[in-house]
Parts: structure tokens; sequence; C-alpha cells
């Protein structure tokens, strides 16, 4: 095995790590942004498609590459701004709190 | 690190996953989700930036145009889309991500058999992987999406033969991956890999219900960034691994809490086969007390405006409904005669974790009277009136007391405890589970068919003279 292999590996597993830690105490109201939010990252694979749509040395390898950047930069933009929108209802509502208390006093 | 653009590139690497790390740690928090979500999407655009400057890249013009038909789709899609078809936008663009990884692991194949360079076993391994993984989570979502969208029906789809199909295609896609992890099958192996792939992961998704789509939704969503980081080691990205584990890792995590909220296995979800054997069992038993009253909305208005205490039930139909702001307008109007009202927020109502939430708060309802499963559950014994809008498995009480039912241990809300109950329903329908609800023919319990919206709007209009 290469060095770039198992240099590679470490990475992967502590990111495994990480990725359990980062969100082990996520409440229920949460997961549907949380998993959209994650949706949008994994459009990181964008990043790959760029790579080969932009290399590519025969016009087989480019329509795939940029059939790829399409989905991928979709994955991207749409991803964080479902996210986005499902999220503007959680400051709405401490807004909306906010104004009834305001009216209440 | 031999020269400037390159250092530049692995520093833009590691701030954008340390950003891609606290994205997620805000994101799981409500008062800083939004922010985190921010921050993510700057670790991206840093991230993609500085891939920009890689000497790989020789042609810009497909990237652009790739990159912005892709990103005004994306865009359109997300900001037209109504806030209650959200979770199958989330499946919509899984399947995107997904079809990527495959397309970037089978180009690369392409382009790496073409070269004279040996593709080393780490490289072919992960392609061929990559190539599976991202071609299931495709097709996958894509079923979900449908299903979710109605395109497709709810129910779990089945067929003969089916167990034994999908374990010989994933013995052909074994037998074709290895070949070519060996080095002597070639681009064409990789296609038919493809291809068989694709096929697996429609023929896995359609057999399952779509009152458990969160929950392969989440599935595929973590599949997908194994995939994305399985295309990091085929192009020898860093980046690409880091981001891909993390939402690897957090989407398994994330589906092992959901599936708890809806106390069912992941196993269970996946080959349970659910609804199917059940619901004959279910439709047979509750044969014997098969009568439902009616109701209508002058005799429900007056039963809400003499009511003390009024807990309202939302569930999948309001949100198809929009009915969220004509409920909260009803909830407005009750409290003013001094009715007591809370909503009962089940931990699934609704398509998604969270969905029931989002919805109301839309509408403005305040915070504190959103009650959680387990805060409501001891209540219901004290409330007048249920008003159940819409939902449907959630207050199905055969989960509590019918061990052959197929929802058996889920915890619902208990409804049947409260003094009166007032279902709002299309029509008999079965819910998303695909089986008969017993509440529905209990003695205390009035149905009130019709379009959740409209329903409510009379009763409205009704309790206005009551």
């Amino acid at each position: 095995m290469s060095q770039e292999l198992i240099l590679g590996i470490y990475v992967f597993i502590m990111a495994i790590f990480v990725g359990f830690e980062v969100i082990a105490r996520v409440p229920s109201v949460l997961h549907t942004p949380l998993m959209s939010g994650t949706n949008a990252i994994h459009g990181i694979v964008v990043l790959g498609a760029m790579l080969v749509a932009g290399s590519a040395d025969t016009t087989l390898v480019h329509a795939l590459g940029f059939i790829a950047v399409v989905f991928g930069a979709a994955n991207v933009f749409g991803g964080f701004v479902v996210t986005d929108r499902m999220l503007e209802m959680f400051r709405k509502r401490d807004a909306a709190k906010e104004a009834e208390e305001k009216k209440n006093v | 690190m031999s020269d400037l653009r390159e250092s530049a590139i692995a520093v833009s690497y590691i701030v954008a996953a340390v950003l891609f790390i606290f994205g997620l740690k805000q994101l799981s928090s409500p008062s800083t989700a939004r922010a985190g979500n921010r921050l993510a999407a700057m670790g991206m655009a840093l991230a993609l930036g500085a891939t920009l400057l890689d000497r790989q890249i020789l042609s810009y013009w497909s990237i652009a145009l790739g990159t912005f038909i892709g990103a005004v789709m994306g865009i359109y899609f997300a900001r037209t889309v109504q806030m209650t078809a959200m979770p199958q936008m989330v499946a919509l663009f899984n399947g995107m991500g997904g079809a990527t990884a495959a397309l970037v692991s089978v180009a690369e194949f392409l382009r790496l058999s073409r070269s004279s360079e040996l593709v080393g076993k780490g490289e072919s391994t992960s392609i061929v992987l990559g190539t599976i993984i991202g071609a299931v989570s495709f097709t996958g979502s894509l079923i979900a999406f449908g299903k979710l969208q109605e395109i497709l029906s709810g129910k779990p789809l089945q067929f003969p033969m089916q167990r034994a199909i999908n374990a010989l295609t994933l013995v052909a896609i074994s037998a074709l991956g290895a070949w070519v992890v060996m080095g002597s099958g070639g681009a064409f192996a990789l296609w038919i890999v493809f291809a068989a792939s694709l096929f697996l992961g429609a023929m896995f998704v359609l057999p399952i219900g779509g009152g458990d789509m969160p929950v392969v939704i989440s599935i595929l969503n973590s599949l997908t960034g194994l995939a994305a980081a399985l295309t990091g080691f085929v192009l020898h990205n860093q980046m690409l691994v880091v981001a891909g584990v993390l939402v690897g890792a957090s989407g398994t995590l994330l589906t092992l809490l959901m599936s708890t909220a809806m106390n069912r296995s992941v196993a269970n979800v996946l080959f349970g086969a659910f609804g199917a054997s059940g619901s004959s069992a279910a439709a047979a038993e509750t044969g014997v007390h098969r009568t439902v009253r009616q109701t209508t909305t002058e005799d429900t208005a007056i039963a809400l405006a003499y009511a003390r205490t009024v807990v309202i039930v939302p569930g999948y139909g309001l949100a198809v409904a929009e009915a969220q702001h004509t409920v909260r307008e009803l909830a407005t109007d009750l409290e003013k005669r001094g009715v007591n009202v809370k909503y009962a927020i089940h931990p699934v109502a609704g398509r998604m974790p969270g969905h029931m939430n989002v919805l109301l708060a839309e509408a403005n309802v305040p915070y504190d009277q959103l009650l959680e499963m387990d805060q409501v559950n001891g209540e219901f014994p004290q409330t007048d009136v249920v008003l159940v809008v819409g939902a449907n498995d959630v207050v199905n009480p055969a989960a509590r007391d019918d061990p052959a039912s197929p929802i058996y241990g889920m915890p619902i809300l208990d409804v049947d405890r409260a003094r009166n109950i007032i279902v709002l329903k299309r029509s008999m329908g079965h819910g998303f589970a695909g089986i008969d609800n017993a509440l529905f023919y209990h003695e205390k319990t009035r149905m009130l068919f019709g379009d959740a919206r409209q329903s409510l709007t009379e009763v409205g209009q009704a309790l206005k003279s009551a």
C-alpha cells in the first residue's frame, strides 16, 4: 500500500469519529434540517466532477464529467438553499414570539 | 507543497474542513442552526474556489457551464418547492449527489485505463465501490422521491422472486466488480456494474413503505457521503475524503436516531416488507366493529367551543391541504373564547422528524403550544376534545395494543384516552403504513370527512355563530 493510501485511511477513520461526535446530541426537531445540511455537504463531490471535466482527454470522459458537474452543482446549491429555507422557519418562530411578547407588554 | 499554488489549495482545504465541522456542530442546535448552514456553505465555496486553481484543470468552459446549469436548477427547485415537499426535495438532491459520485468514478476509470500507468488496487477498489454506492443512491433516491411526491404508490411494492432477483443482482455486481479490481475486467465490465447498481437501487427502495422513507433517505444520504469519500481516494483528494466521511458518519448516526424515534430497527425498515402481511390481519380483526360515526362542521364547532381543553394533532394531511394557517386561526379563535389549545407533535408526524414543527412555525404558532409526545401523553385523559388533522398511523392504538400489527411497538399519541376525538380526514383511506386504524371505529370518535383546510375554514365560520 502506498503512503498516500495509508494517510487517506487515517483521515477516513478520524473523520468517522468526528462525524459521530459532532451531531451526537441533536434534538429530533432538527433531524430534517440536519439531514438536508449534510446532504448539501456531500455535494462536495462536485469538486471531483470539476477535476474530471477540466482534465478530460476524450469526448466521453468530458461528457460524463460535464453531466457530473451539473448534478453535483444542483446538489450543492439546491441543498444549501433548501436547508436555509427550512431553518428560516425557526428564526421566524423566535421573531413571532418576540412580537407576541411585545404585544403583551 | 512544491509551490505557492499547491500550498494555497492545501490550506484552503484544511480551512474548509474545519468550517464543515463547525457548521455541522452548529446545525445540531436550534439557535445556531441557520448560521451553521451558512458556515458550511462558506466552507463549500472555499473548497470549490481552491479546486479551480488545480493545475490538472486545463479547460474551464465545461466547468463554468455545468456549474451554472446545475446551480440555476438547484436554486430554482429549492426556492419554489412548497414547504410540505421539502423531504422529497432532499431525496432528489441526494440522488444527484449519488449520480455525480458514480459518474466521476466511471469517468476516472476510463481516463486511468487509457493512460499507460497501471491502475492501482486501491484506486480500482474505490472506483468500483464508488460506482456501486453512487448508482444505488441515485436510483434509490429517485424512487424515494417518487413515493413521497406520490408519483409512485406509497405502499410497499412487492412481487414474486424479489429477494432472489436482488440477491442475484448483488452477486453479479460483486463478481464483475472483483473482476474489474483484479485488472482483467475492462470499461465494459464497469459499465455493467454501473447499470446493475442502478437497477439494484430501485429494487431496494420499491418494497419499502412510504412511511419509512425518512429513514431510507437518511441511509441513502450517508451512502452518498461514503461514495463521495471513495472518489476522494480515486482522485487523491483529501477534501473529498474528509467531507464525504463526515456526512457518511453523521448520516449513519442520524439514521439510528430516526429509527429509534420510530422504535424500529434499521434492518426492520429495510427488509421488513412492512405492511404487506400485517394489513390483512389487522383488517380482518377490525371487521367486527366497523361502524364509523360521522359528524358535521357545526357539531365540531360546538364541541370545540364548549371544551375547556383542546389538543390538535397535526399530520401529513394538514401539510397536504396546507391547512397550517387555517388551523392556527381556528386555535386563536378558540383561545379568545377561553379554550386552552395545545398542539401534540409526534416525533415522526408528517413525513420527517421536525416536519410539523417547521410548518406550524411558518404559520406563527407559538412555540410553547407545541408539545412533544412524552409531554402530552399524560394530559389526554383530561382533554375534552382532540382534533386529529390528517394524522393516521401516529394515533393508531394498534401500535400499543395489538402485537399482530406491523406497527406494534411504535410509540404513539394516546388520543384514544381523551374524552372526545374528532378526526379530519379526506376519506377512509389508509395511512402511509397502509394499515387500518382502530381509532376511527372507536365509540368516542367522530369523523369529519373532506379536505382539511376547507373543513377547518367551515368549522371556523360555524364557530363564530356558535
